[in-house]
């Protein structure tokens, strides 16, 4: 009886040893700090490391002229050149003055070379009406 | 209109206020009487919210844009289904779809219930109206639907303000299966509340037998279903409409809905032990407490926007909230819990480890460990801000690492846990009964070797998946082949007759069934193809066996939206199969959204999934993205299949009593000696 709730219990150990171990792995594997512009051009160590960087969209400023698109975007002030560098579509609710998050690293240059891009509309209607009262 | 709606909201707060202290007076005193007023105040509560939700419909049918909620989620166009269904298109109003939901089910738990259960019934109206007072409380203080537009003149003075036209309901949400969706989940959310409700009372009352479980057994298997079935239209809209290839994304959203599924499941399962067994009482109540909280904490992720998120309920002021009504339904229960630990003594040990019990133990020990992992990794930038200041996300290779293999354990119990008999099973019984189930996944396990297949978790996932099915098969082809012979019904009508007299075995087993199709449409990821081209008028791209030849480009507009299409004859093997027309539209209404139409061809083999991605850079080809997603169309049919097994599990017995087996076999029957043991 005891016999078998500790095998069961060293069982269970072990399940979750290894679970935890393969949790562990994935999770260096796909950690990303997240930022926004503003927090970004503040730090500095940041070479090589997989970021996350919050912004608006600057209106205007996506150019898809070039091979790979670029645009800027711009939290309190401060703005971050990126250079879409990824595979897959970029979602149909990045446009102008979008709220954009941008996943990849950093080059050289300063520019942002994003490898995911997921954003979300600025719901401008709703900000609208809270302007004009309630 | 506003107005009577808020009231009638407002009327509902009072009287749930009233019946939540009446039930617990009446209880105290043992003033039968009172109870029933509270329980009457609690139905009146029902109605009053009904009225109220009835008039919210009103005003968006009829476009009354002086109200925020309707300008905000309706324009004048709209059809008059998506009017309604733009009640949970912001969140004050799929607050109130919230508050509506946990009143209808809470007034039938209750009515259900009138003349039953009498000692526990009193902490079961309370309960159910405490949490039902903190949503109308929000709903009526918080974030009220009713709201009126008003405007700051110039002068400082406030005029009511009527816009022209409202807002208009985001494109990406007018499609079907995002229509029920949220109704459907919310269902899913809520329904929880009542078992909860049950183990409250029973915690109170110290009844703590089987009595709770087996009166809720429905009210669990309900919210269950609509939850599973709420994540699964989730992933279907994901699919056909968001047009990056996938249904599931580790989304903090649908991690939230999902992360209750486990537990409600394994509830399900744990359930059985203690019904059976007497065993694990303590578990069960921690369990259904954490699917509850887990349930509001869905919301609470959903409507705070504390963790990011594609969905775009963004920032209310509601989170503080929910945070204080978890700790405390937490604290409560846990204090509830602790005192009545001496109650919740089982009454009997673990006898083996090869043993149905054990095998019930691990299934719930490996998803509740699924969901930790899944609450870990949606839970960590918020965490790791407030531990290091700096906010870190973790990404699906995460979630996969952990879930694949916890997947796959799962299967595997799905499949071995039925074999053991319970309390201890013999090797000699284990042989015979893994027999077949070995010989045919074996067989299949060498087949795809042969064929070339060699990533790790695909083999194991298709073999397991061989495994469980043989083991089901069995199951159903011996106990009909018995029931066949003993009473000389045919075939067909032996399997039907079976499974409808033992409906929550064999119904389990149709489940079972559809969570291997699942399995199987989801290890189709693993052979995923796509591909990016840009093409112009004539040229053509290849993925997979298909071939996507460009042949026109039209670009037009409707009231509603401005569209480009691409024309493509997608060739297979070089056969032509069909013309897609993969589009890109632009909505007037709103934000000027554009959306991706998808194009897809499905087969039980592989669906070919195709969109227009935009104009090339220079604005002369048109990009176009295919993907071949193979055995998707599984995870639906099964899914199906999911919901036909459980609607087996809830039909109601012909005996009136509450699921409870009956076996009409003769004793020595091979089923008696082999399965039900």
């Amino acid at each position: 009886m005891g016999n078998s709730r500790i095998k069961f219990v060293l069982g269970g150990v072990i399940v979750i040893g290894a679970l935890a171990w393969l949790g562990f792995v994935g999770f260096e594997e796909s950690k990303s700090y997240y930022l926004t512009v503003e927090e970004y051009s503040a730090m500095s160590g940041l070479d090589g490391k997989t970021l996350k960087v919050a912004g608006d969209v600057v209106e205007g400023s996506i150019d898809r002229t070039k091979p790979q698109m670029e645009f800027v975007i711009a939290h309190s002030g401060k703005s971050l050149k990126v250079r879409y560098v990824g595979k897959h579509v970029i979602p149909d609710t990045f446009t102008d003055g979008s709220k954009a998050v941008v996943e990849g690293t950093i080059a050289q240059d300063g520019t942002f070379l994003a490898r995911h891009i997921e954003a979300k509309c600025a719901s401008k209607y709703e900000a609208e009406y809270e302007q004009k009262g309630v | 209109m506003s107005e009577f709606g808020n009231f009638s909201l407002l009327f509902a707060l009072c009287l749930c206020v009233y019946a939540l202290f009446a039930a617990l007076f009446g209880a105290v005193q043992k003033q039968h009487r009172i109870v029933r007023s509270a329980e009457r105040a609690a139905l009146a509560a029902c109605v009053a919210i009904t009225v109220s939700m009835g008039s919210l419909i009103y005003l968006l049918v009829n476009s009354d844009f002086s109200v925020t909620h309707v300008s905000n989620s309706t324009n004048r166009e709209l059809p008059v289904l998506y009017k309604v269904a733009a009640l949970w298109g912001a969140h004050d109003g799929s607050m109130l779809l919230w508050v509506f939901v946990t009143a209808m089910f809470s007034g039938i738990a209750i009515y259900q219930n009138r003349f039953r259960y009498r000692d526990m019934m009193p902490y079961v109206v309370a309960v159910l109206m405490l949490n039902l007072s903190f949503f109308l409380t929000l709903n009526l203080f918080v974030s009220n639907p009713f709201q009126q537009l008003v405007q700051v003149m110039p002068d400082g003075t406030m005029q009511k303000f009527v816009p022209q036209d409202g807002r208009g309901l985001n494109p990406l949400l007018q499609y079907w299966a995002m229509v029920i969706h949220p109704p459907i989940l919310y269902l899913g959310f809520i329904g929880f509340v009542v078992p909860f409700a049950f183990a409250i009372a029973a915690l109170a009352t110290k009844q703590l037998g089987d009595t709770w479980i087996r009166t809720t057994r429905r009210w669990t298997l309900v919210p269950w279903l609509f939850l599973g079935m709420g994540l699964i239209l989730g992933g279907k809209w994901a699919y056909v409409e968001l047009g990056w290839g996938g249904y599931w994304g580790w989304d903090p959203v649908e991690n939230s809905s999902l992360m209750p599924w486990l537990t409600g499941t394994a509830f399900l399962h744990s359930v059985i032990i203690q019904e059976r067994k007497g065993m694990l009482k303590v578990w069960n109540v921690l369990l259904i407490v954490i699917t509850f909280l887990l349930g509001i904490f869905g919301t609470f992720i959903t409507r705070s926007g504390i963790v990011n998120s594609v969905h775009a309920f963004a920032d209310s002021s509601l989170g503080a909230f929910f945070i204080y009504y978890m700790l405390l339904v937490l604290a409560a229960s846990l204090y509830l819990i602790i005192d009545r630990l001496p109650f919740l003594k089982s009454e009997r040990p673990l006898d083996s480890v090869l043993s149905r019990e054990s095998a019930f133990l691990f299934n719930n020990l490996i998803l509740v460990v699924a969901c930790f992992a899944v609450l870990w990794g949606t839970m960590f930038p918020v965490l790791s801000e407030w531990v290091t200041q700096s906010k870190i996300t973790v990404g699906p290779p995460f979630f996969n690492n952990v879930n694949i293999p916890i997947g796959l354990l799962l299967l595997l119990l799905t499949g071995v846990g039925p074999l053991f008999a319970w309390r201890r099973t013999s090797v000699a019984s284990l042989k015979k009964a893994f027999f077949w189930p070995v010989v045919f996944s074996a067989l299949l396990c060498a087949a795809l070797l042969v064929a070339g297949m060699r990533g790790f978790y695909p083999v194991v996932s298709f073999t397991l998946s061989m495994f469980v099915l043989v083991t089901i098969f069995e199951e159903f082809y011996r106990a009909t082949r018995i029931r066949a012979r003993n009473t000389g019904e045919n075939f067909l009508r032996a399997i039907t007759n079976l499974t409808l007299k033992n409906k929550r075995r064999y119904g389990g087993y149709i489940v079972h069934f559809a969570v291997v199709l699942m399995f199987v449409g989801i290890t189709g990821n693993a052979f995923n193809k796509e591909s990016t081209q840009q093409l112009s008028p004539g040229e053509e791209m290849t993925v997979g066996r298909y071939t996507l030849k460009m042949t026109d480009y039209d670009e037009g507009s409707t009231p509603n939206y401005q569209f480009g299409t691409v024309k493509l004859d997608a060739f297979k093997e070089g056969k032509l199969i069909r013309t897609m027309k993969p589009e890109k539209r632009r909505y007037l209404a709103g934000d000027g959204q554009t959306t991706t139409e998808v194009e897809l061809y499905s087969t039980p083999l592989e669906d070919l999934y195709v969109i227009f991605a935009g104009l090339s850079n220079d604005g002369t080809k048109y990009e176009i993205t295919a993907h071949v997603n193979p055995l998707v169309w599984w995870v639906w049919f099964g899914s199906a299949i999911m919901f036909f097994g459980s609607v087996i599990t809830l039909l109601p017995d012909r005996k009136g009593a509450f699921g409870t087996p009956q076996t009409t076999l003769r004793k020595g029957s091979l089923l008696e000696q082999g399965a039900l043991k």
